[in-house]
């Protein structure tokens, strides 16, 4: 564990010094210092301006997981448990997972006008589908004796599902939540990197516009650390359900 | 071969969600400034097509995505290989790679334009970036499975590193080095389209993009069916591909 610890943080300065390297070799004009991104990100989280942008996003990311999470179970759940629409379903939820939702963005922002329900839609189509396609595979992993317990003891659709379904295939259903969240956050800032009044994502390409570099690698940098601290979230909840 | 039952009902399904798209979007339900019916979709991308008016954009992406594609399958087999090697080194990055797709990585694409201006190589850098985990991932996998055996095999016979990853590991992990090449086709597209979509000079995404932008959503429509049918037809090919290869080698 603690050789772990030491290798993590050798990654760490590696990975700084990599950075203050090409920040050498590349110049402030292209590349900001790590100590520089630093500062501005520690600035931007007192300014009022960026919890506005935050605010944003945040609004549409809640929403959109949701509407995604919520709507992806309940689809899978009944795409697990009948065999046959499974089977015919399969391969088109695959295949609509493939494509790059971006070109979608049009259709919806035609349907919703610029708004933040076009963002929440977009956030849903991205998240849905991982969270479907996963809890689907999941149920349908539950192994045969459980089911067949929980027809001998003749427990209803609901006490099945609630007593044996859910708490066999929970371990499966929370990594394709991890996976829904996570893809829910990148189409929600594509969507504001494309067209949006407001959110990080519209505070991104004003500072491309106008090659603000440092606000670049600070906002970068702050929603990086915001999508790495939910996926540990989500890695220690799921170790825990694993382990009950 | 005889089409079966989930077969037939899965055509069904997907004829009657086009038959009841094109009826709504011709009977005014959806408006025709929002979506124009199917069969006309598809009129305007053969339009398209026969015009030729779109060839320049249809090849840089083409182009593009072939390099990213090339450079994510490339970099991420050797680099899998390499962590593969160096379980130490592996077991710090481990962390690191799982939480890669959590990470929305498109938002460093304005750092890619700064660093490389708008153009190609910043289209083909992001694409390789969105490409290269999945291939890294899946190596390491596909090495983890060989079974024990084979490296037996390869010692008696005296390989050397080299031969063995070419001659025996690789087949032995083709499974899921296929599963690799699926992802990072279908990851590395994502990239370059919604990198040509924001800010760019050319390009599918670009054109889909205008489309909109000019209300003129018969080119828009047009270049998003000719996008979906073909990231669609790769997809499925690669699936089918991958799934024969599973079977064939036992394994999950």
């Amino acid at each position: 564990m603690r050789a772990e610890r030491y290798d993590a943080a050798l990654v760490a300065v590696g990975f700084l010094a990599c950075w203050q390297i090409v920040y050498g070799l590349a110049g402030a004009d292209v590349v900001s210092s790590p100590l520089a991104t630093l500062m501005r990100a520690a600035a931007l989280l007192h300014s009022g301006n960026f919890w506005h942008d935050a605010a944003g996003t945040g609004i549409a990311f809640v929403y959109a997981c949701l509407i995604g999470v919520s709507g992806g179970l309940v689809l899978g759940l009944v795409l697990g448990l009948n065999r046959f629409v499974g089977d015919v379903a399969d391969p088109i939820l695959g295949s609509i997972y493939s494509i790059p939702k971006i070109t979608l963005y049009p259709i919806i922002l035609l349907v919703f006008g610029l708004s933040l329900a076009a963002k929440v839609a977009f956030g849903v189509i991205h998240g849905i589908f991982p969270v479907a396609i996963f809890t689907m595979n999941a149920v349908r992993n539950v192994a045969p004796v459980h089911r067949r317990t929980a027809k001998a003891l003749r427990l209803t659709p609901f006490a099945t599902i609630a007593t044996v379904l859910a708490p066999a295939a929970l371990p499966e259903i929370l990594a394709g939540i991890r996976i829904g969240i996570a893809v829910t956050l990148l189409g929600i800032l594509i969507a504001e990197l494309f067209a949006a009044s407001s959110g990080i994502g519209f505070a991104l390409i004003r500072a491309t516009d106008v090659h603000n570099v440092v606000d670049i690698f600070a906002l970068t940098l702050l929603v990086f650390l915001f999508a790495v601290a939910i996926n540990a979230l989500f890695h220690a909840t799921e170790r825990r359900v694993r382990k009950t | 071969m005889p089409v079966s039952k989930v077969g037939l009902a899965r055509a069904a399904v997907i004829v009657v969600a086009f038959l009841a798209l094109e009826i709504l979007c011709r009977a005014g339900t959806i408006p025709r400034a929002t979506m124009i019916p199917p069969t006309e979709m598809a009129a305007a991308l053969w339009q398209i097509l026969r015009g030729g008016r779109a060839n320049a954009d249809i090849a840089f992406t083409l182009v593009n995505t072939l390099a990213a594609i090339g450079l994510s399958v490339f970099l991420g087999f050797w680099l899998g290989a390499a962590l593969h090697a160096l379980p130490r080194l592996r077991r710090a990055f481990e962390p690191l790679l799982s939480a890669y797709y959590a990470v929305p990585v498109f938002i460093f694409y304005p750092l890619l334009i700064v660093a490389f201006g708008v153009g190609r190589t910043a289209l083909i850098v992001m694409g390789a970036m969105f490409g290269v985990v999945a291939m890294i991932v899946n190596t390491m996998t596909g090495l983890d499975r060989v079974p024990g055996v084979i490296a037996r095999t390869a010692s008696v016979m005296r390989m050397g590193a080299i031969r063995r990853l070419v001659m025996l590991r690789l087949p032995a992990a083709l499974p899921h080095l296929v599963t690799g090449v699926k992802l990072a086709v279908a990851y590395s597209v994502i990239g370059i389209v919604a990198g040509e979509f924001i800010l760019a000079t050319a390009g599918i995404g670009k054109r889909i993009a205008f489309g909109y932008q000019d209300f003129d959503n018969r080119t828009m429509y047009g270049m998003l069916l000719l996008l979906l049918l073909a990231v669609m037809t790769v997809n499925g090919a690669l699936s089918h591909w991958e799934k024969r290869l599973h079977l064939r080698f036992g394994q999950s």
